[in-house]
C-alpha cells in the first residue's frame, strides 16, 4: 500500500504542476474565445510555433528558451494583430463569422502545421537548459524542475495578465467589449481596436506557452491537435473568459490526466480531456463556475 | 419524379465514368478515381449538415474511421459478408454515433458542437488505439481478394464501382433534401435558428436528422477503406487531412447547393492526386489549406457562387 500511496502523491503533485502549465496554454483561448467570442482553433498551432521559435533560439543561438520567448512577445503580438485584422475585415464586418470564420482558423491551423512539417520535418525536437534535468526531493515526493519552472512561469504570465485586465484602461476595455460592444461604442471607444489588442495579447501568450511546452516535452508539429481538446475543455469548464476559473479547471484536468496515466497507462490520457469536455458540454455548458 | 430522373441521369454519368476508366485500362486510374469518389461522398455528407444547417463538423475522420474499423471487426468475426452489407453496418454505427453526439451537443451554440466533434475524433482514436482486437496502434492487415466478385476485373475496379454507386446515392439524397420541406427547414436553421424555432420549425429534430444522415454517409464511405489500403492504423484512419479536405471541398465549391461539394471534391481531389504524384503529399496538403483560407476570404459563395447571381 505504501508504494501506491507514494505513487498517488507523486501523481497528484505532477498533475497540479501539469495543470499550471495547461493554464498557460489555455489563457490565450480564454481571451480570444472566452472574451472576444472568436473561436480560434488555430491557437495550439501558434503555441507549437512558439515552441519552434524557442527551439531555434536555444539550439542555434544558445539562448534560454523562456528568455527568448519573452523577447519574442512583440513579434507574436504583431502576428496576432495582423491575423485579427484579416479576420475582422473578412468575416466580422460581413456578419459571417460562424462557418467561414471557423473554417478560416481551421485552415490556418492546418497551414501552420504543414509548413512546420515541411521546414523542420516530423522529428521530435527538444531544448537544453539548466532546469531541464534535475529534480527537487521532499521525502517521497519528487518535484522535477522541468515541471516546476513552467508552472511558475505560467502563474507569472496569468498573474500579470490578470493585473493588466483589472487595472489598466485597455484591460478594462477588453472586459467591457466582452460584455457589450455596443455600449463600448457609445463610450466612443472603438471595439475593433480593442479586440485587435486583445487578440494580439492572446497570440503573444502562445510564445511563452510554446517555450514552456518544449521544456516539458519534446515537440513535433502534429501535437498541436492533442492540445485543441485540452484547451477547449479547460476553457469551457473554467467558464469562458474567467482567468481564475481557467486555472482551477486546468489543475483539475492536470490531476485527472496524471492519475489516469499513472494508473491506466499514458495512452489513455488524451481521452480524459475530451471525455471531460463532452461531459461538461452535455451537463453544464456554462462551466463549473459559470452562472447557468 | 424529378428526383428519379436525376438519379437515372447520375447513374448514366456514373456508367460513362466507369466505361471511360475501363477504356484507359490502367489500375492507377481506379486507385486515384476511388479517392476522388470517396471525397465526393464525404464532402456531400458534410454539406448536408455543414452547408444546409450551418453546423460545422470537424470530426469527419471519426465517422469515416468508425466505418472503416467496423469493416475490420466484421472481417475478423464474420468471414464472408459482402462489402455492401459491411458498408450498411458501418453506416448505421456512424449514424447512431452522430445521433448521440448531436443529442448531447446540438442544443448548444454551433461553436460548441464544432469543438465537441473535434473532441470526439480524439476520443474515438484513443479508444481504437487501445483496442487490441483491431490491431491497436500497430494497425490491422486485411487481405484484399484479387478479383471482383460480380464482373471480370481486378478487385480495385469493384471498389471503384461500389464507391461510384455510393456517390450517386449520396448526391441524390443531398439534392432531394435541398428541394424538400426538410431542406427548407435546414436553411431556416442556418439563416436564423431563433426565428425558425419561433415559427414552429422543430429545430432539434431537424438537426438530429442532419447529423445522423451525414454521419451515416461518412461511415459508409469509410467502410471499404480497409480493402483499399489493405493496412489500416489509427493514425492514417483518423488523419486530420480527411477533416480538412471535407471542409475545404464544399467551401471551395459552394455550400448552398448539392452541386458545390461535387465540384469542390472533383477539382480538389484531382488536383491533390496530381500534386501528390508530381510534387509531394505534404505540399499538396498545404495547397488545400491555402485554397481553403483563400476561398473563405475572397469567395464566400464558392465556385458555384461565380455563376449564380
Amino acid at each position: 500500500m505504501d508504494l501506491s500511496l507514494d505513487l498517488l502523491g507523486n501523481a497528484l503533485v505532477s498533475g497540479l504542476l501539469l495543470g499550471g502549465f495547461y493554464a498557460a496554454v489555455t489563457i490565450g483561448v480564454s481571451i480570444s474565445f472566452g472574451m472576444l467570442d472568436i473561436v480560434n482553433i488555430a491557437h495550439p498551432a501558434f503555441i507549437i510555433l512558439g515552441s519552434y521559435t524557442a527551439y531555434i533560439a536555444n539550439s542555434v543561438f544558445g539562448f534560454d528558451p523562456i528568455l527568448a520567448s519573452i523577447v519574442l512577445l512583440p513579434a507574436f503580438y504583431l502576428l496576432g494583430v495582423a491575423m485579427y485584422h484579416v479576420y475582422d475585415v473578412s468575416f466580422e464586418r460581413r456578419g459571417d463569422a460562424s462557418i467561414r470564420g471557423l473554417a478560416f482558423f481551421f485552415g490556418i491551423l492546418f497551414i501552420t502545421e504543414v509548413t512546420l512539417v515541411l521546414v523542420f520535418g516530423v522529428d521530435y525536437r527538444l531544448v537544453d537548459a539548466p532546469y531541464v534535468g534535475p529534480s527537487l526531493h521532499f521525502g517521497v515526493i519528487d518535484l522535477p524542475l522541468r515541471l516546476l519552472v513552467p508552472f511558475l512561469v505560467s502563474m507569472a504570465l496569468i498573474g500579470s495578465l490578470q493585473l493588466f485586465m483589472s487595472y489598466t484602461f485597455i484591460g478594462r476595455a477588453i472586459q467591457a467589449v466582452a460584455q457589450d460592444p455596443m455600449a463600448l461604442r457609445l463610450m466612443a471607444a472603438n471595439p475593433s481596436r480593442i479586440k485587435r489588442i486583445a487578440f494580439g495579447l492572446s497570440i503573444a501568450s502562445a510564445s511563452i506557452a510554446g517555450a514552456i511546452l518544449i521544456i516539458i516535452q519534446p515537440v513535433e508539429p502534429s501535437i498541436a491537435r492533442d492540445y485543441i481538446g485540452r484547451i477547449f475543455a479547460i476553457c469551457v469548464m473554467g467558464g469562458l473568459g474567467s482567468f481564475s476559473g481557467t486555472v482551477v479547471a486546468a489543475m483539475i484536468l492536470g490531476v485527472m490526466e496524471s492519475l489516469t496515466s499513472t494508473f491506466y497507462g499514458p495512452s489513455w490520457s488524451p481521452a480524459v480531456a475530451f471525455g471531460f469536455l463532452l461531459i461538461t458540454l452535455a451537463v453544464r455548458p456554462s462551466g463549473l463556475f459559470g452562472r447557468s | 419524379m424529378r428526383n428519379v430522373r436525376f438519379t437515372v441521369l447520375a447513374l448514366l454519368v456514373a456508367a460513362a465514368t466507369f466505361a471511360a476508366a475501363r477504356l484507359i485500362d490502367n489500375a492507377y486510374v481506379f486507385f486515384a478515381g476511388y479517392v476522388v469518389l470517396q471525397y465526393i461522398v464525404l464532402a456531400t455528407a458534410w454539406n448536408i449538415l455543414g452547408g444546409y444547417t450551418g453546423y460545422v463538423n470537424f470530426g469527419t475522420a471519426a465517422f469515416f474511421a468508425l466505418g472503416a474499423y467496423t469493416t475490420v471487426v466484421l472481417h475478423k468475426t464474420v468471414l464472408v459478408l459482402p462489402l455492401p452489407a459491411m458498408m450498411l453496418v458501418g453506416g448505421v454505427i456512424s449514424g447512431v454515433i452522430g445521433l448521440g453526439m448531436g443529442y448531447l451537443t446540438l442544443r448548444l451554440r454551433g461553436t460548441f458542437f464544432s469543438i465537441a466533434t473535434l473532441a470526439m475524433a480524439v476520443v474515438a482514436q484513443t479508444l481504437i488505439t487501445n483496442w487490441n482486437f483491431v490491431g491497436g496502434s500497430r494497425g490491422a492487415y486485411i487481405i484484399r481478394p484479387s478479383d471482383s466478385p460480380i464482373f471480370s476485373g481486378d478487385y480495385i475496379q469493384y471498389l471503384f464501382v461500389v464507391m461510384l454507386l455510393l456517390s450517386v446515392i449520396s448526391v441524390s439524397i443531398a439534392r432531394a433534401i435541398q428541394h424538400s420541406r426538410l431542406g427548407y427547414g435546414f436553411s431556416a436553421i442556418r439563416d436564423d435558428e431563433l426565428a425558425a424555432e419561433a415559427s414552429g420549425v422543430p429545430t432539434l429534430k431537424l438537426k438530429l436528422i442532419a447529423t445522423t444522415l451525414s454521419g451515416g454517409l461518412m461511415g459508409m464511405a469509410g467502410a471499404p477503406l480497409p480493402y483499399y489500403v489493405t493496412y489500416l492504423d489509427p493514425a492514417s484512419g483518423f488523419s486530420l487531412s480527411y477533416a480538412v479536405n471535407t471542409i475545404a471541398m464544399p467551401l471551395i465549391g459552394g455550400t448552398a447547393t448539392w452541386l458545390g461539394p461535387v465540384i469542390g471534391a472533383v477539382l480538389l481531389g484531382t488536383l491533390q492526386q496530381v500534386a501528390t504524384v508530381t510534387i509531394s503529399s505534404a505540399l499538396s496538403l498545404l495547397l488545400v489549406g491555402l485554397l481553403l483560407v483563400g476561398f473563405v476570404i475572397a469567395a464566400p459563395k464558392g465556385i458555384v457562387g461565380w455563376f449564380t447571381r
